[in-house]
């Protein structure tokens, strides 16, 4: 029998496989199927301030706009006592979840104003989060800012949260940074025990009949893990924190990658959508299998063993890498 | 006791007492006693408890008779049982009121007394109401202040459940029921002293029980009906003194003190008004004031208007009584006298001879009229009326408040009498319904009432128009109690605001400021700059009446904080500083504890934002340094364009300036007809922005044109060489259209009428290809295009109109060749509805005849100063009419029979004219083709000749073709209203016009919801919608009203969404007129009720039918001859889910947001609904038809 256990920012999990943040954690139900079907944690649905703000602006607009302007008409809907347009029914939820399941929940927050981040990650552990993941990344479209200001500003953030929660703290990071390395070491002093590479994003299509912006969010595929693959290798080891690798993880063999190229834990949610939260389940013996194939007895026995700092060739991890596919390319096929 | 002190208006102050004395109350919306069934509605949906700890069960009706009927139920079975309605509301109520009186049955009927329909429509306050069911043996309590009305909610339910008489508790519509003022609260304790338990259960122990069966509603004869109809003498004649004795506890309790008849003024007055309601305080005061210089006046408030006591009147009248005056909130054409004058003389005359009068001579005594539909009634006409029994013949059955310059009946007055106290602060401002004005002064209202230890009131008027609409406020705060149930008057404001630059240049607001008095100006322009940009009468005003003048550019506050449009607290705020009712601090203090009391709940964003425009306001609010002199060049604009017709200018005109009060009667014609298209006189220019085509990306599609709400946007095909003349920005573009070879094309936009709703904007399918944010049409800032946009709208409208026997109408681009005549609405911007009647209009205005139910459509269609339908230039238009809101189908049907009578009665005259007309004529006109506009024009010749020659003719049959001949052209008979109407109230008489087979063509508005009077829930509201009176979210689904038309066979029917397919909606139209029978379109109408962007009204049309909760489709009985399933469903399966569409919209979001685990349930079974009603239209259309041709069978 293997171990999988693994421990993430200081809580110990009984297996490397997270569900990440996803429309499953919107019901206490689905957490506790997942909770059922082997997952050793669930990094909820994201409290996002901007929609937070967004609702509470719109439902104050609808339900004043026509009013006292027509004497028949003062009105067009009753108010209602109460609307859960704050963060609330969120946090009411992470009570109920920790009422309900055993393993960890991990808050997740995305914020737009720094009294928002600091307010929110503060009710997040009041409501009883294990811990607790930002989620810092925003579409920059202002010329002005450079690079660096703006990763100050995260860094700054961070640091900020850090002092205002005492639950661990992991920060969900895009690929988009010229210096990532730099730049995860900058939140690792700021007080991140944790980064989660990558984030997907809402990416808007192109309606080229309608001429119009499409919002769009694909889901993952296996392919899409190289790249927090490549990056949890070169970090893992060299940084003080713990690593998880989210995007395009689908089988127990995507966890095992991860976890040897440094990852504590792997989280996956396009495949739990696709095909089930009982997917879970036969992803944790396709671990087994592999593990027994290869002869480990645990996890934490294999965890960073790819990494960039411990794999013979350090630079297959770096450009050499790019070039070893190029090489192996057959261009007889070309005729 | 100590009772708490509370700011309300007399809605919410009844609807507290009689919610927590009921254990069912059943409604339905009418204005203006909505607001007590909705605040029932919402406690009961909070799960408030009466004051015997359940809760009262609320049931929203079909109608007032509903209510009456289930209301008349739950008394018969013994439950506490309340409702509220006013003006027709109450008409229909009658009948159930003789039997719940004739069975002596304990209720209270809570009336806000509204005027009737008759010469027309009113929402406002008089008694025509009440005493229009004055003979229904129902108590009648009346209420005269929102004090009292709380008060005497009370004093009829102990009364009621002593005497077992059922009372009418009535407060003047508008006038008390929305004024808000300070109050002292009755308790649950007071309630419970006031209300004997054992008359409860004696009460609930008279009600039909199988336990002890017994019958009532027996049938009877000649022998008994007569004598059973005495047997109540008892109850009446104990029910005055039980009412007194009420009163007396109640006085014990509270220390407030009320007779049936209460008498106020000098102990030996010999001038006395007797009065009913509001009017009351105002004669009381001002009787007071006059006492003070040595008057001997007096004033009989009545209280207990049914049963009417002789001998407590009498008991009230002073000895030393000369003469006296009674003053009726009502007429009765053709009466001796108004109401409660008849009943005072009869009472008067009785008490002579019966000896128990204070005098034995008959006093002076004459009536009069005063305050119908909320006409002001002031102390200026209350000392008029006082003034005129000094006289020794004074005039009897005068008015009061009006120029009678026909049958001279009205008394003169003194408008600049006045006798507010110094004390009392008097504020007026004027806000656009949109800013948000008249919700900030009522929370001004509160807080000065109920954080200070000033009396407050606080009243506002609201214009007719539901976009771009003007409000008044007016707030009186101060020491002494305010008793003043009028406006503030011309001069006699300490505090004018004006919230909206631009309604300087039509409105003259400063009148009413006092001299010395405050005027703070909303501006775009500094305090520096503000002076040049004022008209000169605003100057002259200011600086004649030493007025001290602020500006605060709110508009600029309001965008940095996040506030938008609503300028309110930003208004407030600076209100409160000048005003210095508190000390600014506090002020800000109350303010923003206001602000998260009101809107907390919606989150913490929108109280920041608010505090931020709270925080943003003194530092922009600067008083400006008045110059000596008014300098201006500009000046207050005419109401109308110089060339508007005479009657649009002398009458029309005074009503839009708000001079309509200074009419004279001779101005109003005498039967209520009005003439056609008088919007176009009315140029509003609410728009900040408009539409600007750009004519080399136009497709010319028309769906611009065919969209528009407000008809201001229009395309015509013309000559090019109309050209010549054109102004030079003036856009045109070779025009697309096979009909008309080498002509041009515009699309030209009515720029002082647009609503910058933004329709046709969405609409626009055409794109810059370089460029695809940019349309054929764009928005721009309307007042750079103002005047030259004016000038090209005057020369497209000179342009000739497309001829309509050319463009045949079966695309859309061509049916918006055809000139809209329905136009300029003061309907929502960006309204659902009236893009389909604009359209109607199109196909059919030169021969359609519409009834209009009561709603949203017959305001904005109908409601004065002016009115959208139109004609066109051979003058032919619409005939509209409104009669009421539930008999509108039958309405319709009356016309239709008129039109086939006359038709009929013609037909036989022209055959026996046969020889004298000629029988090619008279065949031709018999046998006309009248299908399309060719045959229509060819038959409008026809007619023109044989009238010619009827002309001639000595024949005595021609004289009567004459008067008739019109008739036979084809007439298309559009019978209208929304879902209240044909769903709720108007449903009976629907399916009866629907069954007559006639042909009349049915247009169902449907906003799923009661739009007018504020978002009611009908039966067409769908499941999971939250509506009022639906607040949990309704838990039903839809009624299916094209299902049940369909069920006849013989019915055309169409449900149609105008956004989703245009083309389905225009063939919808033509097919429904064309049906030689029934015909019943239900139209989507998006809706400021449903909560969404109103610019996107069009994409949730589409979005309604892409999740299949609107399926379009069209069943034709014409198809059945043809072997044909008379059934199609022109839209797809359902392509996304019922909350992609849902979601978008306030009304389904705000359950999930409230009570998410409801919304889902809910929800579910929504998409259940869908998937059922799919299922069976497919099936329904799939039916193999295969009968032969029906045979039309005449009625």
């Amino acid at each position: 029998m293997v171990d999988l256990s693994t421990k993430y920012l200081g809580l110990t999990l009984k297996n490397p496989v997270v569900a990440s943040s996803s429309p499953f954690s919107k019901k206490v139900e689905n957490v506790k199927r997942l909770e059922d079907t082997g997952a050793s944690a669930v990094v909820m649905y994201s409290l996002f301030e901007e929609q937070i703000i967004h609702e509470s602006k719109a439902l104050d607009h609808f339900l004043n706009r026509g009013t006292e302007s027509f004497a028949e008409a003062l009105t067009y809907f009753p108010d209602f006592e109460n609307y859960n347009v704050g963060p609330e029914s969120y946090l009411d939820l992470i009570q109920k979840l920790k009422i309900s399941v055993e393993i960890p929940i991990i808050g997740s927050l995305n914020g737009v104003s720094r009294g928002g981040w600091i307010n929110y990650a503060r009710k997040i552990e009041e409501a009883g989060a294990d811990a607790l993941e930002l989620n810092i990344y925003s579409v920059p479209t202002d010329f002005s800012l450079n690079s660096s200001q703006l990763e100050d500003e995260y860094v700054a953030l961070v640091s900020e949260v850090r002092k205002e929660i005492h639950i661990p703290l992991a920060i969900k990071l895009s690929p988009y940074y010229t210096s990532l390395p730099h730049f995860a070491q900058q939140l690792v002093k700021a007080g991140a025990n944790g980064l989660t590479l990558f984030n997907r994003f809402y990416q808007p299509d192109i309606d080229i009949e309608e001429q119009e912006v499409v919002p769009n969010l694909i889901l993952s595929d296996p392919g899409d893990m190289r790249l927090p693959l490549r990056w949890i290798a070169i970090l893992s080891g060299r940084l003080q924190t713990d690593l998880a690798l989210t995007s395009g993880v689908h089988s127990g063999e995507d966890v095992l990658k991860a976890v040897m190229a440094g990852a504590n834990v792997a989280m996956l949610t396009s495949e739990l959508l696709r095909s089930g939260s009982q997917r879970l389940t036969e992803i944790l013996c396709e671990i087994e299998r592999w593990m027994e194939k290869l002869e480990c007895e645990s996890i934490t026995q294999i965890h960073g063993s790819m990494s960039q700092k411990n794999v013979a060739d350090p630079a297959a991890f770096e450009r050499a890498n790019y070039m070893k596919v190029l090489t192996s390319f057959d261009g007889n096929i070309l005729f | 006791m100590k009772r708490e002190m509370i700011t309300l208006d007399a809605n919410e102050a009844v609807a507290q007492v009689a919610y927590r004395l009921n254990e069912v109350i059943a409604i339905y919306p009418i204005t203006p006693s909505s607001g007590m069934g909705e605040f029932a509605d919402a406690w009961s949906a909070q799960g408030i408890k009466n004051i015997w700890g359940t809760v009262p069960m609320v049931m929203e009706m079909q109608s007032e008779g509903g209510a009456a009927g289930a209301v008349h139920g739950a008394l018969t079975t013994g439950s506490l049982t309340t409702t509220f309605t006013a003006s027709q509301g109450l008409l229909l109520m009658i009948p159930n009121m003789y039997k719940i009186a004739g069975e002596l049955t304990s209720t209270v009927f809570h009336v806000t007394a509204r005027s009737l329909a008759a010469h027309a429509l009113s929402i406002f306050g008089d008694h025509s109401d009440v005493t229009a069911a004055r003979t229904t043996g129902f108590a009648m309590l009346a209420s005269r202040s929102v004090q009292e009305a709380q008060d005497m909610a009370l004093i009829a339910q102990a009364a009621t459940l002593e005497s077992r008489i059922p009372f009418l508790h009535f407060f003047d519509g508008f006038r008390t029921s929305h004024e808000v003022n300070k109050i002292e609260q009755l308790s649950d304790e007071d309630l419970k002293a006031m209300i004997d338990d054992t008359k409860v259960f004696a009460h609930r122990q008279r009600g039909l029980s199988p336990d002890r069966p017994i019958i009532r509603g027996t049938a009877q004869n000649p022998d008994v009906y007569f004598q059973g109809r005495e047997t109540n003498n008892p109850y009446y004649n104990a029910c005055p003194a039980i009412v007194q004795k009420a009163m007396d506890k109640f006085a014990s309790l509270t220390g407030r003190s009320y007779h049936l008849f209460d008498y106020v003024g000098a102990p030996d007055a010999e001038r006395v008004i007797i009065v009913l309601g509001s009017g009351g305080e105002t004669v009381e005061e001002t009787a007071k004031f006059l006492n003070e210089a040595g008057e001997k006046l007096g004033v009989i408030t009545v209280h207990l208007y049914r049963p009417f006591s002789v001998e407590h009147l009498m008991k009230a009248i002073p000895a030393s009584t000369k003469a006296i005056a009674i003053l009726d909130r009502t007429k009765e054409p053709g009466a001796a006298g108004e109401p409660l004058y008849q009943d005072v003389i009869t009472a008067i005359s009785e008490g002579i001879s019966e000896g128990i009068a204070p005098f034995k001579q008959m006093p002076t005594i004459i009536g009069g009229r005063y305050g119908l539909s909320s006409k002001e009634f002031t102390p200026a006409m209350a000392k008029s009326v006082f003034d005129e029994l000094k006289k020794s013949q004074p005039k009897n059955h005068f008015t009061v408040g009006i120029m009678d310059d026909v049958t001279h009946s009205s008394l003169d007055y003194d408008p600049e009498f006045s006798i507010e106290f110094p004390e009392t602060k008097r504020c007026i401002f004027f806000g656009l319904g949109a800013d948000g004005t008249v919700g900030a002064n009522k929370n001004s209202i509160k807080i000065i009432g109920e954080e200070t230890t000033n009396s407050a009131q606080g009243y506002f008027v609201y214009d007719s128009k539901k976009s771009g609409s003007v409000t008044i406020s007016h707030l009186r705060f101060g020491p002494k109690p305010i008793r003043s149930p009028y406006l503030i008057g011309v001069g006699d404001a300490n505090f004018v605001a004006c919230h909206q630059f631009n309604f300087l240049e039509r409105l003259d607001m400063l009148k009413y400021a006092a001299p010395g008095g405050v005027f703070l100006l909303n501006s775009i322009y500094g305090p520096t700059d503000v002076w040049d940009h004022l008209p000169i009468e605003v100057q002259q005003t200011i600086i004649a009446k030493k007025l001290r003048f602020y500006v605060i550019d709110a508009y600029e506050v309001a965008q940095k904080t996040g506030m938008g449009g609503r300028i309110n607290t930003i208004m407030q705020t600076c209100f409160f500083a000048i005003s210095g009712v508190l000390p600014r601090e506090e002020a800000i203090e109350q303010i923003k504890h206001s602000i998260k009391k009101t809107y907390g709940k919606r989150g913490e964003a929108v109280v920041q934002k608010n505090y931020d425009a709270v925080d943003s306001s003194l530092a922009n609010l600067h008083e400006v340094k008045v110059p000596a002199q008014a300098t201006s060049k500009l000046t207050r604009h005419s109401p109308v364009p110089a060339a508007a017709p005479k009657f649009v200018k002398d009458v029309l005109g005074k009503m839009i300036e708000y001079e309509g009060d200074s009419l004279p009667v001779s101005a109003m014609p005498v039967d209520g007809s009005f003439p056609s298209g008088t919007t176009q006189w009315e140029k509003r220019n609410i728009a900040l922005e408009i539409p600007v085509w750009e004519p080399n990306l136009c497709i010319q599609c028309g769906k611009c044109s065919f969209v528009c709400p407000h008809a201001v946007i229009r395309q015509k095909v013309y000559s090019p060489e109309l050209l010549a003349n054109a102004p030079a920005t003036f856009k045109s573009v070779d025009a697309k259209f096979k009909e008309m070879p080498g002509a041009k094309f515009t699309v030209q936009i009515a720029p002082e009428d647009c609503t910058s709703c933004g329709l046709c904007i969405e609409v626009c399918p055409a794109k810059d290809k370089s460029q695809a944010g940019r349309k054929a049409i764009n928005m721009a800032d309307q007042v750079p295009l103002r005047e030259n946009e004016s000038k090209n709208w005057e020369f497209f409208m000179s342009l000739p109109d497309p001829d309509r026997t050319a463009f045949v109408p079966t695309t859309v681009k061509n049916s918006q060749e055809l000139t809209p005549l329905f136009e300029f609405s003061g309907a929502c911007a960006g309204c659902g509805e009236t893009p389909y009647l604009k359209l109607a209009s199109q196909l059919f205005g030169d021969r359609m005849v519409v009834a209009n139910a009561t709603g949203c459509s017959s305001i904005y269609g109908g409601n004065l100063p002016t009115t959208p339908w139109s004609y066109n230039k051979e003058g032919r238009g619409p005939a509209w009419a409104n009669s009421l809101f539930e008999d509108n189908a039958e309405f319709g049907l009356g016309m239709r029979l008129t039109i086939d009578k006359q038709t009929e009665y013609a037909t036989e005259l022209i055959k026996s004219l046969g020889g004298v007309l000629g029988d090619r004529l008279v065949t031709d006109i018999l046998q006309a083709d009248q299908s399309n506009a060719a045959g229509i024009a060819a038959q409008r010749v026809r007619i023109t000749e044989l009238k010619d020659r009827l002309a001639t003719s000595k024949d005595p049959n021609a004289a009567q073709l004459l008067s008739l001949a019109d008739i036979l052209v084809k007439r298309s008979v559009w019978i209208i209203g929304g879902d209240g109407w044909a769903y709720d109230i108007g449903y009976g008489g629907l399916d009866h016009v629907l069954a007559s087979g006639r042909n009349v063509n049915v247009l169902v508005l449907d906003t799923e919801v009661y739009s007018n009077t504020g978002g009611q829930a009908s039966k067409s509201t769908p499941r999971a919608a939250v509506a009022k009176f639906a607040a949990k979210g309704k838990g039903l689904p839809k009624k299916d009203l094209g299902m049940i038309a369909m069920a006849y066979g013989y019915v055309y029917v169409a449900k149609v969404a105008m956004g989703a397919n245009d083309a389905h909606t225009l063939r919808a139209f033509l097919e429904a007129d064309a049906y030689d029978g029934p015909s019943i379109i239900i139209a989507y109408s998006h809706c400021i009720s449903h909560g969404i962007d109103m610019r996107k009204g069009l994409e949730q049309q589409k979005n309604a039918v892409a999740c299949g909760i609107w399926p379009l489709f069209r069943y034709n009985p014409a198809l059945v001859d043809e072997g044909k399933n008379p059934l199609q469903i022109d839209s797809k399966e359902p392509t996304i889910s019922v909350e992609d569409y849902a979601y978008n919209e306030t009304r389904y979001r705000m359950l999930l947001q409230s009570d998410e685990a409801r919304a889902e349930m809910l929800m579910k079974q929504a998409r259940t609904d869908v998937e059922k009603r799919w299922n069976l239209y497919r099936q329904m259309a799939e039916i193999e038809y295969k009968f032969g041709k029906t045979e039309k069978t005449e009625e």
